[in-house]
């Protein structure tokens, strides 16, 4: 009692000098917090500029991509071309030549075929290579059109496509662009009669590899990635879902599972490309899994993800709260159905977290992709995980080293789909989370 | 009902500082209970450093037992070795010998489930698991197959919630979430928790030390009632606790039983001196 006396006495009675200090002491404390909060500020200020800039140039260079000019053409199925003997033999039908169907479709449009042979190439050159295919599948899908004249959009060229979004600039000179003067006169002609047109590039993500950009699209890369995803998911969450309730509830405290322990949260920091060199190593060369098949990629993926999962795992089993499990222990529930019963279920949503932030690591992954020859020119779809296939962010690698114009824009839609399918699982992420996050 | 009407029976003697002299006279004992719970030598020792010294303790039947003493004492350790909650930290270990009916309870072959499922278990700070109060109670006897059929489990339930005094304040949202009562509700969610397994001991580690003076007083009368078919041993912090509920004390000091006793005895007639000091308040 009288300590307190006497220090409430030291207090009212502090000198001015004293006063002086402590209010400047706390001007001071003041000031630092308040440039503190500045500096936090400022630092998620340009975070988030920095990422503004990144999606308006992706989205800028990108959504070109999503659209594709086409013409309409009427083409005349002719049964002479196409099926001269009348047998409908799918497989003879499928090496007719469509091409000059598309091309005498194409002179009708235009006012008849130039007589000029140099003129003749100029018109062919507003047409897509891939036409072909097009005319081809829909007389596959339906060999009752042959005979008739069927409306039908054709791709147009890459070239024209480009000059039609202004990648290619019209006021250069004749000579050195792409596009030839009498190209431009046939063009404006067909979009003034609303038969060339931009239209929704379903292609982009149905179509496989191809070297024109026109009828290049995602296809084989959405199922390479969605292959790897199912595999990684089947492997990687049980795996280390399983591990890391061993290494956190049962194995017992010694140096090996130490070792474990440093080893697992190393593994999590070691480069993606080295997990690209074991799988060719392992799984190409020793058990002799197909190179680019989809297997590979996902099983050395799926290697990537554990540990990301396991740490993750660890953590959320760590964050229940003890008196959870002792009030489980107290009603004379087992280790098991104390960790089944009520640790697993409250872990739940910080597990799902960690997974699916390494599997959007692992669906972002180029590097080990490489290693185990997923960069390829895939032209048939896989219909199972050991054929080959690429996955989405190998084939934006791919694009972007291609020349042409039109894989400009591609690589820019293709990292778009990409950002938007991690944007998806991170939203699913947080929806589950919410979902099952529950209070104690 | 029941329970506002505890509460308006208790709240005036919470303001006493000092009940001791009810204490007497409500907590005599008439005939002495066989015994329950016999501890002989026991030693616990948290890796190198040990926590009790050689602990010999008698705990009658059907019976409140209080242990008390300053933080850190041993007390609450010496609880858990009674339902073998110690197994649970890797570095424990528990020496001497711990009977109950007198059965040793750390005799290899019995199995420390069934074990603690005869003993219940309320902790400190309530404990409801996250799921509804219904399935709070009846998650003890599902695991042990207590019950046949839906209808029984819906009456152990009711029957459990009874006991422990909180049917009528949930009987119409069993399905709501334990995790959304009161404190005090809570803990007797977990009391009858405890009930619900049909233990013959029930372990109470510092119950009422979240709560505020009304649930502690409900509790209190809980736990008076329930006496009468359970053997209860309770840690306390608070000596009008340990008056008012217990028939017998045990004051623990430095992981050794110092003096224990009848709780009347304790409380106005200590033989040691360092008993004397601590109901006192000179430390601890």
């Amino acid at each position: 009692m009288e300590v307190q006396e006497e220090m409430s006495k030291d207090l009212s009675t502090h000198s001015a000098a004293v006063k002086r200090r402590m209010s400047q002491r706390l001007k001071k404390r003041q000031a630092a917090e308040k440039r503190f909060q500045f500096y936090g500020l400022a630092a998620i200020f340009i975070g988030m500029m920095f990422l503004v800039i990144l999606f308006t140039t992706i989205i800028g260079k990108g959504w070109p991509a999503f659209l594709q000019t086409s013409v309409l053409v009427n083409v005349n199925l002719d049964p002479e071309i196409i099926d001269p003997t009348g047998e409908r033999n799918v497989d003879k039908m499928m090496q007719a030549n469509y091409t000059k169907i598309a091309r005498q479709g194409l002179y009708a449009e235009l006012g008849g075929k130039p007589k000029n042979r140099r003129d003749r190439k100029l018109m062919h050159n507003l047409l897509s290579r891939g036409v072909d295919v097009q005319i081809r599948d829909a007389v596959i899908a339906d060999p009752s059109l042959i005979g008739k004249t069927v409306p039908i959009w054709l791709y147009a060229h890459g070239n024209v496509d480009a000059l039609l979004k202004g990648a290619i600039d019209r006021n250069t000179d004749n000579s050195s662009r792409l596009v030839k003067d009498k190209q431009i006169a046939w063009m404006d002609k067909l979009v003034a009669e609303d038969k060339m047109v931009k239209r929704f590039n379903w292609g982009l993500f149905t179509h496989p590899a191809s070297s024109q950009p026109e009828t290049a699209g995602l296809g084989v890369a959405l199922i390479g990635t969605f292959f790897m995803v199912i595999i990684v998911l089947l492997l990687a969450i049980p795996i280390g879902v399983a591990a890391a309730v061993y290494l956190e509830e049962f194995a017992p405290k010694n140096r090996i599972t130490d070792v474990i322990e440093v080893n697992i949260n190393n593994l999590a920091a070691v480069p993606s490309i080295v997990f690209g060199l074991l799988g060719l190593a392992v799984f190409i060369n020793f058990m002799g899994l197909p190179r680019s098949g989809s297997i590979v990629g996902g099983l050395v993926l799926a290697l990537m993800t554990l540990p990301t999962i396991i740490i993750a795992t660890r953590a959320a089993l760590r964050a229940v709260s003890p008196s959870i499990r002792e009030g489980a222990y107290g009603v004379g529930a087992s280790k098991m159905q104390t960790i089944f019963h009520h640790v697993l279920p409250l872990a739940f949503p910080g597990i799902m977290t960690g997974t699916i932030i390494g599997i959007v690591q692992a669906v972002g992954e180029t590097a080990p992709l490489l290693m185990i020859g997923m960069v390829a020119f895939v032209q048939d779809f896989p219909t199972t995980p050991m054929e080959p296939a690429t996955a989405l962010p190998v084939q934006i690698y791919m694009w972007a080293t291609s020349a042409e114009r039109g894989f400009v824009e591609r690589t820019a839609g293709a990292t778009m789909v990409l950002l938007a399918g991690l944007f998806i699982l991170n939203a699913a992420a947080v929806y589950l989370r919410r979902k099952y996050e529950r209070k104690w | 009902m029941v329970a506002t009407h505890v509460v308006e029976s208790k709240a005036p003697m919470l303001e006493q500082t000092n009940d001791l002299a009810e204490a007497e006279t409500t907590n005599v004992e008439p005939a002495e209970k066989s015994t329950k719970i016999t501890s002989e030598d026991v030693c616990v020792y948290y890796g190198e450093k040990q926590a009790l010294f050689g602990i010999d303790l008698e705990i009658p039947e059907n019976s409140v037992t209080s242990l008390i003493g300053p933080s850190g004492c041993g007390k609450s350790t010496y609880l858990r070795c009674i339902n073998r909650m110690n197994d649970v930290i890797d570095i424990c270990r528990v020496t001497g010998t711990i009977k109950i009916d007198g059965k040793d309870i750390y005799d290899p072959s019995l199995d420390v489930v069934e074990l603690r499922a005869r003993i219940g278990m309320v902790f400190q700070k309530p404990n409801p698991f996250p799921k509804s109060i219904y399935d709070n109670i009846a998650y003890g006897p599902r695991i042990h197959g207590l019950t046949s059929n839906k209808a029984e489990l819906d009456e152990l339930v009711e029957n459990s919630l009874i006991k422990a005094g909180l049917w009528n304040e949930v009987k119409d949202r069993l399905s709501g979430p334990g995790t959304g009562l009161s404190g005090g509700q809570q803990q007797r969610l977990c009391i009858a928790r405890a009930i619900a397994t049909k233990p013959e001991v029930i372990l109470m580690d510092e119950p009422c030390s979240a709560l505020d003076p009304i649930a502690t007083a409900t509790i209190e009368e809980l736990i008076d009632e329930l006496r009468s078919n359970y053997t209860i041993v309770i840690v306390t912090h608070s000596m009008q606790q340990a008056a008012r509920v217990s028939q017998r004390t045990a004051f623990f000091h430095l992981g050794k039983i110092i003096e224990e006793g009848e709780t009347t005895q304790i409380f106005t007639n200590p033989q040691n001196e360092k008993t004397q000091d601590y109901i006192t308040g000179r430390f601890g």
